[in-house]
């Protein structure tokens, strides 16, 4: 909502300036959100007196002009005017300031040799008169005492945006926010004084609102004004539609326009003979069409409510007239319409039809219906007086009545919200102010609500309007208490934590990707997901819902590729979804790990990142989280954006209650489809919900601290077995072996080819042995190398290595 | 002069000489060997009169005990000189890089949520979560935004179908909601997380972060809430003194609503917080709707309490001097590096939040 402080004025009597206005407006809810200066490049030009004028030293027909500009030093000015003598009072032109016939802004520039601070101008070009030869010359005795002053008389008054919240539908008009501050002790809120209107003979067009259901049209009030001649607005009209940067187009059209922003009460003007027998106002058929003031053709939903007449459509109530009736500069008579429609119809019709007119946003959130007759008598008043003709009495039509609501107020409801106490009397003159009509009782106040504030009709409404008038700032803190009776994170919330840390400890960078992405890469990471489809994507890359956090993930890790980075480890903890019901998704860690270790390193061999850098990853992080590696459990099914063979799944135990992660060499294809160019890419995905939060908290796990003093042994085994067969297993058997016994098992090599048949490998195997009771012997020893070997043979087709 | 002295004296000055290993070992030998000459005379110890061998015994102890130790401590010397020739040899150029390590990072929102998170616990709030797809009911009808009412056209809305009953949620506040829905009061939440809306440029970005607040007892106040958002604000920008303005707004959720502004100013292009006469927008809040508590099963006779969204991304961005929105999402490496934070650096109240 733009007005102007000078508009604000003719509504209220205050001393207080622009800057106070603008202060008072955001402190009572209106908040400024700009103050644009109106017209203002006129105010740069100066009254000047021209103290010396000496022959430019390069130039014959330049003078180089000392000017007084009504600053401490008199500045200097090279001009070419033959005019330019001394002791002359003329206009200038400071640097930075736009010369209004050529539009040339003006910069401080040397004038063969010589700089020049701005310029002294000729009538031409301040578009004063033709006159072009010299500098404008001003009489001594007008403008002796005013140099340094404007020579344009300044316009003080700025355009004041103010971003009204959609619950204060009154202040949509200039006379709403005058209320407003004269409540807030701004001022005095003028009385609004309504030249008597004559009025001639009866509307003679017939209005009919037709009584059906979802009728949203509930006043229908006109008039008639005959024999009007349509015009050009007088210049104070033009002046103000302007001043809030609205184009003038013609009397009838700009007054009714003016009524609305004065008094926000919309108006609409038919031309009387375009209109086809009377006015009925009805519901839309489905299909029904009409062209628009917008000059596009509008084609209706059933249920709309139109204003029409015997050959249609003549506009969409409360939204938009249609350009059938509509006035034109030859218009003779006129009907002008002030009605009331219901909030909930304008929206949902405009919504529907795309349509955003000043009206239909003052309609939506509620217009005075009390203001019927108070808008029509306004604008056949300045009708008359601009365009002149013969005003009919006033026609309402209504199937509803509506009056001020009532309710009831207890004044100590305003301490227990705001915690602050307010006497009663200034309770009831805020109150007042802002419209209320008030009846005290004992306790409470009886209130009627003004019919200008729809977004009022509880208790707390009533307390936000005093705390709004009496200022927040009075509002005394309490500090808040440092009470705690509820942990802060709940384990799962926890766990988060602690994964996101433990991750980013392993050297990835924390990303924050959009939880939406593009459907032709999420389905390279789908699964067994359905896509899940956003109705009204901002843009077609960014058109379903992810299925993995890989989806964006890999599409950034490729742009760091193309800013030339190869070793890449960048990870995103957060959702991803498998449907689109509230709930339906997942918290998920995506990590991605691209090019090599060590790459040109003096002092380790490079190699490219590999499945056990991202299993090494996963599991530490799983550790770190409190779980126990001991326990994990690991198996090759793993989606197909994978590499089949160099990817796993992992478990908390081998009874593989729910997934936890994946990890893994990412599959060659997805590469290129996605033409990632990287010697190396894996990843691996953690699943957040799958981990199973343990009943006992870590410090209640852990068990006695136990440990043997005996000395410990160490054997190597190494075992020939097939070489599709997992270690894990093998590992876990020797580990059953005697658990008291066995405390580690390490893998030391992996062996195919030369001396190791076809389709086989060789495990070699470091165990350490050691007991709790005693030092083991010899005997011992080799009792439980046996017990070793024999186990695995016995389980395994494997045979130990001589 | 005796035997036992002229050997002495005798090996004392060999001794004194540069010898290696091998000519110490030969001098050891000569003395102490089978036959050498201190084995000799304490041959010799048996054909002597017992007066006279216990004069000798004790000459020749005296002179073989120094010529041990001298022996002894030569060889040592020799040895720790052969160690250092070897280290010596050994020496590598120190100052060549170290072996390359990866540094990870925390993304700035996550630390701010983190901070948020640490200052909030103090005053006794939990964490609480919702689901990022929400309902029409929870994300709006629920908190006072009814159909075809216009503070919907506040929010630009992604929508997952066409009956726009599933959408993404615009707001935090749908979590209100469900946490007052799933429990009984009081209620002393706060609610992180990623928040959408369908408008994108260089100041808005279609998905941001939000944390909402909610207090709701029996007597909590506007005074309760400006108490807790100072603190609140004092404590994340860690700053003794801040300037904090209340201004009336509108949100169909609470009644009486706020806009806050801190105060600021720019000094040397670095924005100071709690300085100066400029102010900066950083949050909503006001005193929850009875509406809303009705359509929680809440009485609003009995609790009343206040709720409040900030836009955590501005946040970062104002405390970490970061100026692109969209960044925060670009996943650029060098940007990840510059703005992150090292994992061990978790925000406490007793380390500080920041370092």
């Amino acid at each position: 909502m733009k007005i102007t402080s000078n508009w604000l004025k003719e509504h209220l009597d205050t001393k207080l300036d622009e800057n106070q206005i603008i202060k008072k407006l955001t402190d009572v809810g209106l908040e400024v959100e700009s103050v644009e200066k109106q017209g203002g490049e006129l105010d740069d030009f100066i009254v000047a007196k021209i103290l010396k004028a000496e022959k430019h030293p390069n130039a014959d027909k330049l003078r180089v002009c000392d000017v007084d500009i009504g600053k401490e030093n008199p500045v200097k000015v090279v001009c070419g005017a033959p005019n330019a003598k001394e002791g002359l009072f003329t206009i200038y032109a400071p640097p930075g300031s736009v010369i209004p016939k050529n539009q040339m802004k003006l910069v401080v520039s040397k004038i063969r040799g010589v700089s020049s601070y701005g310029m002294l101008c000729s009538e031409s070009e301040l578009n004063l008169s033709d006159e072009s030869d010299g500098i404008t010359e001003l009489s001594s005795n007008d403008f002796k005492n005013k140099i340094g002053d404007n020579y344009f008389p300044k316009k003080d008054s700025n355009v004041i945006d103010i971003s009204i919240t959609p619950n204060r539908a009154d202040c949509l008009g200039v006379r709403g926010i005058a209320r407003d501050l004269a409540a807030a002790g701004s001022g005095k809120l003028k009385d609004f004084k309504e030249n008597k209107l004559k009025k001639d003979g009866k509307q003679k067009v017939s209005v009919k609102i037709e009584n059906e259901d979802n009728q949203a049209c509930t006043i229908f009030g006109s008039c008639l004004i005959t024999g009007v001649k349509n015009t050009e607005s007088p210049d104070w009209l033009k002046e103000k539609i302007i001043s809030i940067g609205q184009k003038p187009i013609s009397a009838i059209v700009d007054i009714t326009n003016y009524v609305m922003l004065d008094l926000n009460r919309p108006l609409h003007a038919y031309d009387v003979d375009k209109i086809d027998k009377g006015i009925i106002v009805r519901n839309s058929k489905k299909n029904e069409t009409f062209t628009a003031l917008d000059n596009k053709e509008y084609k209706l939903d059933d249920g709309m409510c139109v204003i029409s007449d015997a050959s249609g459509v003549l506009g969409l109530g409360g939204i938009i007239g249609g350009t059938r009736s509509g006035t034109e500069l030859d218009t003779k008579n006129i009907l002008i319409e002030s009605a009331y429609f219901l909030p909930r119809s304008i929206r949902k019709s405009s919504k529907i039809l795309n349509i955003d007119t000043d009206a239909k946003f003052r309609f939506e959130r509620g217009i005075d219906p009390l203001s019927i007759e108070q808008g029509l008598k306004r604008a056949s008043n300045l009708i008359q007086e601009i365009c002149g003709g013969k005003v009919s009495e006033f026609d309402i039509q209504k199937i509803e009545k509506y009056e001020n609501k009532s309710l009831e107020f207890n004044p100590s409801k305003f301490e227990k919200i705001t915690g602050i106490k307010i006497e009663k009397d200034e309770m009831m003159k805020i109150l007042n102010d802002l419209g209320f009509i008030i009846e005290e009782n004992k306790k409470n106040l009886q209130l009627k609500i003004p019919t200008w504030r729809p977004d009022i009709s509880q208790e707390v409404d009533v307390v936000e309007e005093l705390i709004r008038i009496k200022g927040y700032e009075q509002i005394e803190l309490i500090e808040p208490q440092k009470i705690r009776q509820k942990e802060t994170l709940n384990k799962k919330q926890k766990l988060f934590h602690f994964l996101q840390r433990a991750v980013a400890s392993k050297g990835y960078l924390e990303a924050i990707t959009w939880s939406f992405t593009d459907s032709r890469i999420n389905q390279l990471f789908l699964k067994k997901n359905k896509e899940i489809k956003i109705v009204n994507p901002i843009s077609s890359d960014l058109d379903v819902l992810r299925s993995s956090i890989f989806s964006n993930l890999i599409i950034h890790l490729n742009k760091n590729l193309d800013r030339g980075f190869k070793d890449l480890s960048i990870f995103e903890i957060g959702p991803t979804f498998f449907g689109k019901k509230p709930g339906e998704q997942q918290t998920v860690i995506g990590g991605l790990k691209s090019g090599k270790i060590f790459r040109q390193s003096w002092l380790e061999k490079e190699r490219l990142v590999d499945a056990f850098d991202v299993k090494s990853d996963v599991i530490k992080s799983l550790v770190e989280a409190g779980y126990d590696k001991e326990n994990l459990y690991f198996d090759t099914e793993t989606p197909s954006y994978y590499h089949p063979g160099k990817s796993g799944r992992v478990f908390l135990n081998k009874g593989k209650e729910k997934v936890v992660a994946y990890f893994g060499d990412i599959h060659p294809n997805v590469l290129k489809k996605l033409d990632i160019k990287i010697e190396a890419l894996v990843g691996f995905e953690i699943f957040l919900d799958n981990i199973k939060q343990p009943k006992k908290s870590l410090k209640d796990q852990k068990t006695k601290h136990k440990f043997s003093d005996f000395q410990k042994s160490e054997r190597d085994f190494a075992f020939v077995l097939d070489k599709n067969f997992q270690v894990q297993e093998l590992i876990e058997i020797i580990l059953n072996v005697d658990k008291n016994l066995i405390k580690s098992v390490k893998v030391f090599d992996v062996y195919e080819g030369k001396n190791i048949p076809e389709n086989k490998k060789s495990i070699a195997l470091n165990v350490t042995i050691q007991s709790f009771e005693k030092t083991l012997n010899e005997d011992d020893l080799n009792k439980i190398n046996q017990t070793i070997i024999t186990a695995v043979e016995s389980k395994l087709d494997a045979k130990i290595r001589s | 002069m005796s035997d036992i002295k002229k050997i002495k004296d005798e090996y004392l000055l060999k001794l004194s000489k540069d010898l290696d290993v091998n000519q110490i070992n030969q001098i050891k030998t000569d003395l102490f060997g089978k036959n050498g000459l201190v084995s000799s005379q304490f041959k010799q110890l048996g054909k002597i009169t017992e007066d006279e061998r216990k004069k000798l015994a004790s000459e020749l102890n005296d002179a073989k005990d120094v010529l041990q130790n001298l022996i002894v401590s030569k060889i040592e010397e020799i040895e720790i000189k052969e160690i250092n020739q070897k280290l010596e040899k050994e020496k590598v150029d120190i100052t060549l890089p170290e072996r390359p390590f990866a540094e990870g990072k925390i993304h700035p929102v996550s630390q701010v949520i983190d901070e948020i998170s640490s200052i909030f616990s103090e005053i006794g709030f939990s964490v609480e979560e919702g689901p990022d797809v929400e309902n029409e009911y929870n994300n709006f009808t629920a908190l006072n935004t009814p159909d075809n009412h216009p503070a919907r056209d506040m929010h630009d809305t992604f929508y997952l179908d066409e009956k726009k009953e599933l959408l993404l949620r615009t707001h935090t506040s749908p979590v209100q909601i469900r946490t007052m829905i799933n429990d009984k009061p009081p209620f002393k939440i706060i609610a992180p997380g990623r928040t959408y809306r369908s408008d994108s440029d260089q100041t808005h970005a279609p998905m941001f972060h939000q944390i909402e607040g909610l207090h709701i007892d029996k007597d909590i106040n506007m005074g309760h809430l400006k108490g807790c958002l100072n603190y609140f604000i004092k404590e994340f920008f860690e700053v003794d003194k801040i300037k904090m303005r209340f201004r009336p707004s509108h949100f169909p959720f609470t009644e009486p609503s706020a806009e806050v502004d801190i105060g600021y100013e720019i000094k040397d292009g670095k924005i100071i917080i709690g300085e100066g006469d400029k102010w900066l927008e950083i949050l909503g809040c006001g005193m929850v709707h009875p509406n809303v508590l009705k359509n929680v099963n809440v009485d609003p006779g009995e609790f009343q309490g206040y709720a409040f969204g900030i836009g955590i991304d501005r946040l970062a961005m104002l405390k970490y001097g970061i100026n692109d929105l969209r960044a925060f999402f670009d996943c650029d490496y060098r940007w990840l590096n510059q703005f992150g934070f090292d994992p061990i650096d978790v925000p406490s109240s007793y380390r500080g939040l920041s370092r």
